[in-house]
């Protein structure tokens, strides 16, 4: 995928705070339609949308936006983005259709179609019926969504969202999420979603972007990811000489062996393995297998065997 | 179905060239300014000493008893000084929320994040401040020129003194520009605008302190430049050419203001980011 055909695109991309690399070469490409950008905290996930936007310099690299260098172009990068900051952001003293009208007119739409425009996407995300209120008084939950209207106001080409759905009740949460898919598959709207969530980014991206420690670790579409190169195994065990060995001795095999809540395990047999010898690694551990039922791979399973578990 | 579909569309209207964002904020801004009563109240407020001003005109061009009030360069060098109070009180209740509220609000990251520099977001919250503080300085000092001109009913004042038109745009434009970057750089120091005032006002009150203390203790009036006030003073005489009450060289004076300037940008270039980092 090159800079031209993607909505997104980093080039070897370093950005540091202090010593700390907050990326640390990232090479990537975001494709059309909604991608997400998954990872733990502190993966790097908001310094890349904030380097995108132009917030923060890269101390190496190049970056594309809609074709254009961030570099040089970072204005009329942002003409054409809207962005949903992760943290509480609002302009004070105006009540919510002033607040999204002012952004649009700040992103160059004329007074009137800015007014307009506000009156339209507040109804879309849900706000109709409150617009006249200071939003200052808005819930977190409402606050979320004003966020929203003001990143599409003057309709952008591309919406980064940095972790859209914090704070909301699961109501708002799916109304939210509802919103984002509706923009990517029906509105032609491209997104980007940043979240530590998978179940938000299973429910509104198709492909995603792992993120860990500052470096991509894993891309794609997520239903490419999600079929394994082997197979996936749910395992109880029972070992009287602790269990310990054992998952050593699925590692130095190259099984990835995942620790669950309770004494389930997920072990992943990369191919041409299978259960045979998954059974004889336990016996030569003197391990009774308990319980052992091929399992589905999940994005969670995705994301954990990317960023090792941790 | 409903009647009018609410939901989202494509907008395929005009957008306006790039770099109009500082218009907008400067308009927004001073439509908020103007939504206050306390605010209006403050402005018809600074607007009395002009209505004095203009009977004294008016007196000293109609009434004959009345000439010793006649209408000079010190009239017009007082009324500006005058409206000093009026500009120290507008630029604490305009200028201290200014940038300090949006960075309560994380409104920089919002605004940042449209089409526009940083330059231009401080070009328009310093266009807020200082088109209000000209309406209480520049352009009533303007008006006592034009109603000169009116009451005596010929231009002869106006031609034995044509400095003073830039004059007066000169010290009301270098006053204005000066206080309004100050009272930015301070703002952007702060998310709270009650502490950006209290320190404006302790800067403004305690430079003045310290230069009496100073000038008590040496009699060198050369120290008036660590106090703005001072300093405003002694360029405010030069400009409309009345001697000086001060030793401070007027390039002396020049050269703090300019360097409260630079410093002041200097502090609202490093302070007006999208990204706040730590590290």
């Amino acid at each position: 995928m090159d800079a031209q055909s993607s909505v997104a695109a980093l080039d070897d991309v370093t950005v540091i705070y202090g010593r700390q690399a907050a990326l640390n070469g990232v090479s990537v490409s975001f494709a059309q339609g909604a991608v997400g950008l998954l990872g733990p905290n502190g993966a790097g996930k908001s310094t890349m949308i904030k380097a995108l936007l132009g917030f923060v310099v890269p101390s190496r690299g190049r970056m594309h936006v809609l074709g254009d260098d961030v570099a040089t172009s970072s204005r009329e990068i942002r003409a054409r983005v809207g962005y949903m900051p992760e943290s509480d952001a609002h302009i004070p003293g105006l009540n919510a259709v002033s607040f999204v009208a002012y952004c649009g007119e700040l992103s160059g739409l004329p007074p009137a179609d800015a007014m307009q425009r506000a009156h339209e996407v507040l109804f879309y995300v849900g706000l109709g019926e409150a617009r006249y209120r200071n939003v200052e008084t808005y819930s977190t939950g409402m606050k979320q969504r004003i966020k929203l209207a003001q990143a599409l106001v003057h309709d952008p080409d591309l919406v980064l969202l940095d972790e859209p759905t914090n704070g909301m009740d699961p109501k708002g949460r799916e109304e939210m999420l509802a919103l984002i898919r509706d923009l990517a598959r029906n509105k032609g709207v491209n997104v980007i979603v940043s979240s530590h969530l998978l179940p938000d980014i299973e429910l509104t991206c198709d492909r995603i972007v792992v993120m860990d420690k500052g470096r991509v670790v894993t891309e794609g579409l997520i239903e490419g990811l999600k079929q394994p190169h082997g197979q996936l195994f749910e395992l109880r065990v029972k070992a009287p000489l602790g269990r310990e060995a054992f998952v050593a001795a699925l590692g130095a095999q190259g099984f990835d062996c995942q620790q669950g809540d309770d004494d389930v395990m997920k072990v992943f047999v990369p191919a041409p393995h299978g259960a045979r010898e998954l059974f004889a690694l336990a016996a030569s551990h003197q391990v009774q297998v308990r319980h052992l039922r091929p399992s589905v791979a999940t994005l969670e399973d995705v994301f954990a065997q990317a960023v090792g578990g941790d | 179905m409903p009647i009018h579909d609410q939901g989202y569309r494509r907008y395929g209207g005009t957008r306006a060239p790039s770099g109009r964002a500082w218009s907008v904020i400067a308009r927004a801004g001073i439509r908020t300014m103007l939504a206050k009563r306390a605010f209006v109240a403050l402005l018809l407020f600074a607007w009395l000493p002009f209505l004095v001003r203009a009977v004294q005109i008016y007196a000293a061009t109609n009434l004959p008893q009345a000439q010793f009030l006649a209408a000079d360069a010190r009239l017009f060098r007082d009324f500006l000084e005058q409206q000093g109070v009026f500009l120290f009180f507008i630029t604490v209740y305009v200028g201290s929320g200014l940038i300090a509220n949006d960075r309560r609000a994380n409104a920089l990251q919002i605004y940042l994040s449209k089409p526009m520099t940083r330059f231009e977001y401080i070009v328009g919250k310093f266009a807020v401040l200082a088109i209000l503080l000209l309406f209480v300085t520049w352009v009533p000092a303007m008006l006592l020129l034009l109603v000169q001109i009116a009451f005596s009913g010929s231009f002869s004042f106006f031609v034995d003194n044509l400095f003073l038109f830039p004059a007066i745009t000169l010290f009301s434009f270098v006053e204005v520009a000066a206080v309004s970057l100050m009272m930015l750089a301070l703002s952007s120091l702060s998310r709270s605008s009650r502490y950006v005032g209290i320190l404006y006002a302790v800067l403004m009150f305690f430079s003045g302190a310290i230069y009496r203390m100073l000038y008590a203790v040496t009699g060198d009036s050369r120290l008036a430049f660590v106090s703005l006030p001072s300093t405003l003073e002694q360029l405010g005489d030069a400009i409309f050419r009345l001697p000086l009450t001060m030793d401070l060289p007027v390039s002396g004076a020049l050269l703090v203001i300019v360097l409260l300037m630079v410093g002041s940008s200097y502090v609202l270039r490093q302070r007006v980011r999208g990204v706040e980092v730590v590290t």
